[in-house]
């Protein structure tokens, strides 16, 4: 019995699409010949609805999008809105934010390496990823009272200061994390499973890499150091000392090796950023009824999954005339095809989950 | 040359580079906020993008946004305008193309140019209706295909059917 050009359907309700993502498959035996995403089932209309509502009253909405980074969306928006309406932020907001945004960006490569080896079969780090997460959930309940979205941001700076308790949680919670990454690292680096499935899998060079528009850890590991938060520094990011972790071989294998570097990087951006902490306020003076003249802004940042950017049209009244949503998920989703072709069928759910997707951001 | 431009000696010298190629296509270039945005002839789309990704190395497309202007367009103007918001990398440029589209013409397509552009002119298909020429698949992305209407346009109401 032969299986040429059989059509095989993923999605949208199953375990490994990490959300309601179809995926129209075509197979020769084993060996994938076309694959093809569909998108579309979470579609909410953000943007429409966005048109309607005032630009403080968009900043909840933004967490929506890509829920496993909440703080990640609002940073971007709030950056693009104060950049169109030229409001200064203090210092000690701008450090805030980025000690929360590397706190997103850890608890968000915590869940993605939980899911990806429980994709794959390693179910223990699944549990280990999700309670190291939970310490940072925990920081976030305290923080802002939320914990997956937990809006926790403003325009103008950030609504609530961080106090001598939370900051000694924050760095008592980081010091227990390189031996957690390693627990994780020892169960997975030499694993002869985990090796198989992802050394070698879903392989993409740099050039392909770069027109297919892919960013975030999953261009890192083709080997490409593009990383905004050092190339176009925002929110006084040139203030602290980063590496950004690469890796040449372009596979999954390779992604996860970015992604836990990146946690370690996450980590010295949050110790240097509580280390010199500046006075002052924590958010700046912002009218109640914030009227923007007229003009149109772009504004991208490094959120866990990539490039996010904002485009923001604003038409001198209380709302936007247009807010557009770059969400690196949707633009990365779209090399999955490149990726897969010519591999063979489980290695689809391998792929998929190292991109890192969130269909909340992908469909809006 | 726009106002303050000559301070970016990198995107002055692209600015530069477009003018000199495609001088009469280019309407009218604006530098607010530092960002760089041209807008140029609908018809020069295709030449301008290749030309800026082959010789000037501008090998990402970020994004692709639509946009309708509501009621009676500026002289000149149509009412629909699609932006390209083009990076340069390694060299960390942005620049943004915009061409101006009428109700129910078409532009064309640049996924021979930049693969990323194929979901977003299926997204600007999707949310307003305006079709790009030569694009390998363009079919609605996020809403069913027997969707009416197009959900971004001005005079598409916020609740309920139009």
């Amino acid at each position: 019995m032969s299986f040429k050009d059989l059509e095989l359907n993923m999605g949208p309700q199953h375990p490994s699409t990490h959300g309601v993502l179809r995926l129209k498959v075509t197979i020769d035996n084993e060996v994938i010949v076309r694959i093809e995403p569909v998108v579309g089932y979470l579609h909410r209309g953000m943007e429409k609805l966005w048109e309607s509502l005032t630009y403080p009253q968009i900043l909840p909405l933004t967490d929506r999008l890509d829920y496993i980074a909440a703080v990640s969306n609002n940073l971007a928006y709030v950056l693009a809105v104060e950049k169109l309406a030229g409001i200064e932020v203090p210092k000690r907001a701008q450090y805030i934010r980025v000690i929360l945004s590397e706190l997103m960006r850890i608890s968000s490569h915590l869940a993605w390496v939980g899911f990806q080896a429980n994709d794959i079969g390693a179910i223990t780090v699944l549990l280990y990823g999700f309670e190291y997460r939970e310490d940072f959930l925990d920081i976030f309940e305290t923080y802002a009272g939320g914990r997956l979205t937990i809006n926790g941001l403003r325009i103008g700076g950030v609504p609530f200061d961080l106090d001598g308790g939370l900051i000694g949680r924050i760095r008592k919670t980081l010091a227990r994390l390189p031996k957690r990454l390693h627990e994780v690292e020892m169960l997975l680096n030499e694993n002869r499973i985990w090796k198989h499935r992802t050394q070698g899998v879903g392989c993409l060079s740099a050039e392909e890499a770069i027109e297919h528009g892919l960013t975030g850890p999953c261009l890192r590991a083709c080997g490409v150091p593009w990383d905004i938060r050092k190339d176009i520094p925002y929110s006084s990011y040139e203030d602290f000392e980063f590496d950004v972790p690469l890796s040449d071989q372009g596979d999954v294998y390779g992604r996860y090796l970015v992604r836990m570097q990146e946690i370690r990087q996450s980590v010295r951006i949050i110790e240097q950023a509580l280390d010199r902490l500046p006075a002052g306020d924590h958010i700046a003076k912002v009218p109640k009824i914030l009227r923007i003249p007229a003009g149109e802004v772009f504004h991208s940042i490094e959120a866990p999954k990539g490039e996010l950017g904002f485009y923001i049209r604003s038409n001198g009244t209380d709302k936007p005339e247009r807010v557009k949503m770059k969400s690196p998920s949707f633009i990365n989703l779209q090399s999955l095809p490149s990726m897969c072709r010519g591999g063979i069928f489980s290695d689809v759910v391998s792929i998929l989950g190292s991109l890192d997707i969130v269909l909340g951001e992908i469909d809006k | 040359m726009p106002d303050g431009l000559n301070e970016f000696p990198d995107l002055n010298a692209v600015h530069d580079a477009l003018a000199a190629r495609f001088g009469s296509a280019i309407l009218e270039s604006t530098f607010v906020q530092k960002e760089l945005s041209v807008r140029i002839k609908t018809e020069s789309i295709l030449p301008v993008v290749t030309f800026l990704q082959s010789e000037q190395g501008f090998n990402a497309l970020s994004d692709m946004i639509g946009l309708d202007h509501p009621g009676t367009p500026a002289e000149g103007r149509t009412r629909f305008s699609v932006l390209y918001q083009l990076y340069k990398y390694p060299a960390h440029l942005r620049l943004r193309l915009v061409v101006d589209v009428p109700e129910s013409g078409e532009v064309d397509s640049v996924v021979s140019v930049h693969k990323s552009a194929d979901w977003a002119e299926r997204e600007i298909f999707d949310m307003f209706g305006i079709r790009f020429a030569g694009h390998p698949d363009l079919r609605r992305i996020y809403l069913e295909p027997e969707f009416e209407g197009h959900p971004l346009r001005k005079d598409f109401p916020l609740q309920g059917k139009p």
